[in-house]
């Protein structure tokens, strides 16, 4: 460092602004920031619903959109954690195609008896994701062999025995119902229907598929409850903030967002029910971004992981068993990689050679374009889940439109580095 | 009289919001060594940028006139290009190259692009020769010790046919020695005809070789003192705008029993496992005791610090330490924190903090289970521990969020500080503690190992600066080769003390 740089004042907007509110304004450049992401999320969508003429908004489509895209999400809450830590995992795409196929040969082919149980054979597959992730993180813990090495050979490993399992080039299913649920079931529908138009019926006495409006009403509870939680928390958070004299946020960009933000969650809550109610898998997902938003944010192994990404020799010689950490971090990479491989397997209702294949690089993008820095210690959980959300959107969308898939991975591509630079450019202005 | 090389003239450089250097003067005779001190933050470095070429001709105003002619540099290119060269604190070598790929970096001897090894050599080995570095072209740079990196830099400015020389803190991790022999080739240089500009904390080095001393406070020239009127006291006035009578807070040592003790303290090499690194070492600590550790750079302190807390260094140690008589199990960093240990490191960037994230999550690093309950952070009890320690630490930031990379190295420390005394330590082991900080945060930090002190813990000191050692210290140990040579008390102790049983402890030891 230079022994007297510059002190360059912590936010040059605010301070060229001699009148007027200068807080707000601050506050609102930050959090512009900070919601960017979301508002391009919103931006890229509306974008899709003129060009497909409103097909993207529609119930089916919005389920679709979830149950598609929905693994590599669940995925990049590890791949996160994984980047965070200064690491990186490209073997979640084979490890996945594997994981599918172990499931399908339980339920399917090998005679275990009870043991075929979905319930049975998806505990079973997620703890041998966490034993791939154990394998794999005990070689980058202990043995400093840089995690791009290992986990490439992960990734030839388990797509070859993923393949033999399968028996060469063959698919095997059709798994059970049961177990396809995970993927395209619905919540059940406890509280029971409410029609608020009746369904048009024909000339024949029968109903009109799509007509009329009946809502799942499970699913609107559900979402109320959601959307109030929400609220609820944010506005004792912020009263117990200001109790202690520590906010920085004003009150009327609070309400705002959280308006925003009730408004925007209850739009899509109405769309859901409006169909056939609330995937399973978005429950699933939904259960597990709030997990992990709550370890990264307020629990200690959270800060302890971010710790290790920005600087391990300090982490080191702060107390923190960075080795140990290392392998905790891969082994939870295993279980969510074992439970993508699951839903993947789910949704085919059969498992495939190339289940999987090429995700990794889906998961890694979803993260980049949330936001995570490469050199580790940055990056956040509800950044990587909108940048997944964005793949997702983008993937839907120009299918719907008919965009050739060689010119999808193109668009991807361009989004993915531009959401890089544009990071990179907003971290030197600040 | 000589003429004047460099005058750069009512030099004002803004940052938005801020005035980092307003109608700074600076002129520089021809062939003198002219000084430029100043606390950190008073805009010494921006003043070399200014100059260099960092920030372009038009990002600030004033004149630059070299050697008659007035600059508008558009980059360092331009700067280097006729003559003006820094280096910088932190040096810019590439690790794994030898030292003559990185003399020629970016300016080999090429044509079309191929390389003439045998002319980079050669022209190497002469400019070695220069600056007084027995060394083969082609050792690589990792090999060499800082103090050698640091000539190699040299070398490389030499190589550019430089007329002015600037260096920004040159010493600041070199030991004595190494010090002396740079401090001794810029006064060759002199006889040689060229002229520096130095810029240096080290006031005493300032004092040895400095014809004229610029001070710089707060973005302003305050002075610039020729020759004659040179002293420490002098300058320090000039620097801080008040006269601080006293370098060190007054203290009355209220010192107890012995309550931490090293017997036997072995280590080797991580690498070479039979080179012992530390050798039998013993040594005590009483309650409300600060005791320095003396040695040149090498003689295994760090080491010994590092080795003792949670074994960080070293293989094969063996020895036994107590806390007040119970023996301690200081197999792990976690462990030694657990036991009440604490280790400042002597490397706050690479060892202390982590730079890309804020005060508060570094505060609390160590002691994570200070603020929160079943693995779940109190969001409120950190902030408030952090804004105490600020305050305690007295660290300049605009809130705690500030993140620690954007920090001064005074504060820097402050943080590191912070972060040890949250762990709540009965035994402290400052490393360096002062390293590349101005005066004023040193006085700050003077101040804070003694309230520490008469709360009553141990406070272990490695310091490369004897004085600091004298002036903070009740009682030293001396270190050399990896053994301890001598024990006094500070009051009879004196920096010729401390190099005799330095001297006397290298012919033993070899």
């Amino acid at each position: 460092m230079s022994t007297d740089s510059a002190p360059a004042p912590q936010s040059g907007v605010a301070e060229d602004i001699k009148h007027g509110p200068r807080v707000a304004v601050s506050a609102l450049t930050t959090n512009l920031r900070e919601y960017g992401l979301i508002i391009a999320l919103i931006v890229i969508m509306l974008f899709f619903q003129y060009t497909t003429s409103g097909t993207l908004f529609k119930p089916v489509n919005l389920s679709n959109l979830v149950q598609q895209n929905s693994f590599i999400i669940v995925m990049a809450l590890g791949m996160l954690l994984v980047i965070v830590a200064g690491y990186i995992d490209l073997s979640v795409g084979s490890v996945a195609g594997f994981i599918g196929a172990l499931a399908a040969m339980m339920m399917v082919i090998w005679p275990l008896g009870i043991f075929s149980n979905p319930l049975v054979v998806s505990v079973v597959c997620l703890l041998v994701g966490a034993l791939i992730g154990a394998a794999q993180g005990y070689w980058i813990a202990y043995h400093r062999i840089p995690s791009f090495i290992v986990t490439l050979a992960g990734m030839l490993i388990f797509r070859g025995i993923c393949q033999a399992l399968l028996g060469g080039g063959s698919s095997v299913g059709p798994l059970p119902d049961s177990f396809k649920a995970l993927s395209s079931g619905f919540i059940p529908d406890v509280i029971g229907p409410l029609t608020l138009i009746p369904p048009t019926v024909n000339a024949a006495g029968k109903t009109i598929v799509g007509s009329g409006l009946t809502l799942h009403m499970t699913t609107v509870v559900l979402g109320l409850i959601a959307v109030l939680a929400y609220a609820y928390f944010g506005f004792r958070t912020r009263r117990k903030r200001e109790r202690h004299g520590y906010e920085a946020e004003p009150f009327p960009l609070f309400v705002v967002k959280t308006l925003v933000g009730s408004a925007l969650a209850l739009f899509l809550v109405f769309q859901f029910a409006s169909y056939r109610g609330l995937p399973v898998v978005l429950l699933v997902m939904g259960v597990l971004i709030s997990l992990f938003v709550f370890v990264t944010k307020r629990m200690t192994i959270g800060r302890r992981i971010y710790a290790m990404g920005g600087n391990a020799k300090a982490a080191q010689l702060s107390g923190i068993n960075t080795e140990r950490l290392t392998l905790l971090v891969f082994v939870n990479m295993g279980v969510l990689s074992a439970l993508g491989g699951l839903i993947i397997a789910a949704r085919l209702g059969q498992a495939v050679p190339a289940a999987g294949l090429g995700s990794e690089l889906d998961v890694i993008a979803a993260v980049f374009i949330g936001g995570a820095s490469a050199m580790g210690g940055v990056g956040q959980v509800i950044g990587a889940v909108v940048g997944g959300f964005i793949m997702g959107v983008m993937n839907n969308g120009m299918s719907i439109m008919g965009v050739n898939v060689d010119w999808q991975q193109v668009v991807k591509g361009l989004v993915l580095l531009g959401a890089v630079i544009f990071d990179v450019y907003n971290k030197n202005k600040a | 009289m000589a003429s004047t090389i460099l005058e750069m003239r009512d030099i004002t450089k803004t940052f938005p919001g801020v005035k980092a250097l307003s109608n700074v003067n600076l002129s520089v005779e021809e062939g003198e060594i002219h000084a430029v001190v100043g606390e950190n933050g008073a805009g010494k470095s921006t003043l070399m940028k200014v100059l260099s070429g960092v920030y372009p001709s038009g990002t600030y105003e004033g004149q630059i006139v070299f050697r008659g002619q007035e600059c508008h540099f558009k980059g360092i290119h331009d700067s280097e290009h006729i003559g003006i060269v820094i280096i910088h604190q932190e040096l810019a070598l590439v690790p794994m190259l030898s030292i003559a790929e990185n003399i020629f970096l970016g300016n080999e001897n090429a044509t079309y692009g191929v390389i003439d090894w045998d002319a980079n050599e050669m022209r190497t080995s002469a400019l070695l020769k220069k600056v007084g570095l027995n060394e083969d072209p082609k050792t690589l740079i990792t090999n060499i010790g800082v103090g050698k990196q640091q000539l190699v830099e040299i070398a490389k400015a030499l190589s550019k046919e430089v007329k002015l020389l600037i260096l920004d803190e040159p010493t600041a991790s070199l030991s004595e020695k190494d010090s002396q022999a740079l401090l001794d080739l810029l006064l060759e240089f002199k006889r040689q005809g060229m002229t520096s500009i130095l810029i240096s904390h080290k006031l005493n080095e300032v004092n040895r070789v400095a014809d004229k001393v610029t001070v710089i406070r707060d973005g302003r020239t305050i002075e610039t003192l020729p020759r004659k009127d040179i002293s420490e006291d002098r300058i320090i006035t000039s620097m801080v705008g008040r006269s601080l009578d006293d370098r060190y807070p007054p203290r009355e040592p209220k010192i107890g029993d012995v309550i931490f003790e090293v017997k036997d303290w072995s280590v080797y090499h991580p690498i070479h496992a039979d080179r012992q690194v530390i050798k039998n070492i013993n040594l005590n600590v009483r309650k409300g005791e600060v005791v320095g550790i003396a040695g040149l750079m090498g003689a295994g302190r760090t080491e010994f610090a590092m080795s003792l807390f949670g074994r960080s260094y070293g293989r094969h140690i063996t020895g036994e330490v107590s806390l007040r008589g119970r023996p301690l199990d200081l197999s792990s960093v976690s462990k030694a924190v657990e036991n009440r240990i604490a280790y400042v490191t002597e490397d706050r960037k690479t060892f202390g903090l982590n730079l890309i994230d804020h005060i508060k999550h570094n505060v609390t690093l160590a002691n994570l289970g200070g603020v929160s309950s079943r693995g779940v952070i109190d969001d409120m009890r950190e902030m408030s521990v952090a804004n105490d320690y600020r305050k305690k630490t007295n660290i300049r930031a605009s809130s705690v969020y500030q993140l620690t990379g954007n920090l001064s190295g005074g504060n820097q420390q402050k943080v590191v500080l912070s972060k040890w005394l949250f762990a709540d330590p009965e035994v402290l082991i400052l490393d360096e503690p002062t390293r590349g900080i101005d005066v004023g945060a040193k006085y700050e930090i003077y101040t804070i190992i003694a309230r520490l002190a008469a709360e009553g813990k141990a406070i272990i000191v490695i310091s490369s600066e004897m004085p600091e050692l004298l002036g903070i210290s009740d009682r030293i140990y001396v270190m050399n080769e990896g053994r301890i040579v001598g024990e006094m008390a500070a009051s009879d102790a004196s920096q010729e003390k401390i190099m005799r049983a330095i001297v006397r402890g290298e012919g033993k030891a070899s």
